[in-house]
C-alpha cells in the first residue's frame, strides 16, 4: 500500500499554484499593465478619429488593472497547480530515478511548454485592440486545439522516449523523441491556419513588449510553481520515504 | 546492508501511486479545474453561460496577458 495521498499532494498543488499565481500577477502588473494601458489608449484614438462614443465597460479600469488581474491570475495559478499535481501524482515515481523535487520542476517545465510556449509561438497573446471581435469564437478554438494538440504530440513523444530507452540508452531515447516532437509541433504548426489581426499601423515595438510581458508571466508562474511545489511536496512524501530507509540497515 | 531491494541511486524510494487511486481525484479536479481555466480564459468571450459581460470585462485584462483571445 502507498502512504501518500493524492489529496494531500492535489492540495499542496493549488497553494502552490496560488503562489504561482501571486508572482504571475506582480510580472503582470509591473511590466504588463503599462502595455495594456498604451494600446487601450491606442484603441480608443483610433475611436475618437471615427467620431465613435468610447463606451464605458461595466468595470473600471482601475478595478480592471487591480482586482480584475488578481483575480485572472490567481485562478489561473490555483487551476494550473491542481492540474499540474495531478500530473505530478501520476509522474512520480514513473520518470525514473527523479526524487520529488526533481520531478516537480520537470512537470513543471513539461507544462510550461507544451500549454504555454508551444502554443504561443503559432497564436502568441494579443494586446486589446488587436483582433476583430467576430473572430473570437475561430481565435479560441485554434487556441484550445493547439494546446490539445501539444499535449498529445508531448504524451506521444513521451511514450516512444520509453519505448526506445531500453535499446538506444536513456540520453539518445530523449534526444529522439524531443526531435520527433519538434518535427510533428513545426508540422502542426505548417498546418494549422495563420492568425494575423494586428492593425498595419500598429505599433510593433508595443506587439513585441507586450508578448514579451505575457511571456514572462508564464515563466515566472511556472518557476514559483515548480519550486514551491517541489518543496511542499517533497515534504509530504518525506515521511513516507523514511520508514523504507530505517528498515534498510537492521535487513 | 549494502545490497537492498531499494534501488542505491535513488535519493528517496517512492512507489507510483496506482492508476486506480488516482482516477477518481483526476476526474474529479481535472474538471474543476478546467471549469476554472474557462472562466478566467473564455467564459463571455466564445461562448457564454452567463448573460452579460462582466465576468469578461472582469477578467479582461488578465485574459490578454495570460494569452487568450479575448475580444
Amino acid at each position: 500500500m502507498n502512504p501518500i495521498s493524492p489529496r494531500v499532494l492535489l492540495i499542496r498543488g493549488m497553494l502552490a499554484g496560488l503562489l504561482a499565481g501571486v508572482a504571475a500577477f506582480l510580472v503582470a502588473y509591473v511590466l504588463g499593465e503599462s502595455k495594456v494601458d498604451a494600446a487601450i489608449a491606442i484603441e480608443e484614438a483610433g475611436a475618437a478619429a471615427a467620431h465613435e462614443h468610447a463606451e464605458e465597460g461595466p468595470v473600471s479600469r482601475a478595478l480592471q488593472a487591480t482586482a480584475g488581474l488578481g483575480t485572472g491570475t490567481l485562478l489561473y495559478g490555483v487551476a494550473l497547480g491542481g492540474i499540474a499535481a495531478l500530473v505530478f501524482c501520476y509522474a512520480l515515481g514513473r520518470l525514473g530515478r527523479f526524487g520529488p523535487r526533481a520531478t516537480a520542476a520537470l512537470v513543471s517545465g513539461g507544462l510550461f511548454l507544451t500549454v504555454n510556449l508551444v502554443p504561443f509561438l503559432k497564436y502568441p497573446a494579443n494586446p486589446p485592440a488587436v483582433g476583430d471581435p467576430d473572430t473570437v469564437v475561430r481565435r479560441t478554438t485554434l487556441f484550445v486545439l493547439m494546446i490539445a494538440l501539444s499535449l498529445l504530440l508531448a504524451a506521444g513523444a513521451l511514450i516512444l522516449g520509453r519505448r526506445l530507452a531500453p535499446s538506444l540508452g536513456n540520453w539518445n531515447a530523449s534526444v529522439v523523441a524531443s526531435l520527433g516532437f519538434v518535427v510533428t509541433v513545426g508540422i502542426a504548426y505548417a498546418l494549422l491556419p495563420g492568425i494575423n489581426e494586428v492593425p498595419a499601423d500598429f505599433p510593433a515595438a508595443l506587439i513585441w513588449q507586450f508578448r514579451l510581458a505575457s511571456l514572462g508571466i508564464q515563466v515566472a508562474l511556472w518557476t514559483t510553481f515548480g519550486l514551491a511545489f517541489g518543496f511542499l511536496a517533497e515534504r509530504a512524501i518525506a515521511p513516507a520515504a523514511a520508514p523504507q530507509e530505517a528498515v534498510q540497515p537492521t535487513s | 546492508m549494502a545490497h537492498s531491494a531499494v534501488p542505491s541511486s535513488a535519493p528517496v524510494a517512492v512507489t507510483p501511486l496506482s492508476l486506480k487511486e488516482l482516477a477518481p481525484w483526476a476526474l474529479f479536479v481535472g474538471v474543476l479545474m478546467l471549469v476554472l481555466l474557462y472562466l478566467v480564459g473564455a467564459e463571455q468571450g466564445a461562448t457564454a453561460v452567463f448573460q452579460g459581460d462582466t465576468i469578461h470585462e472582469w477578467m479582461h485584462d488578465g485574459r490578454h496577458l495570460l494569452g487568450f483571445p479575448c475580444h
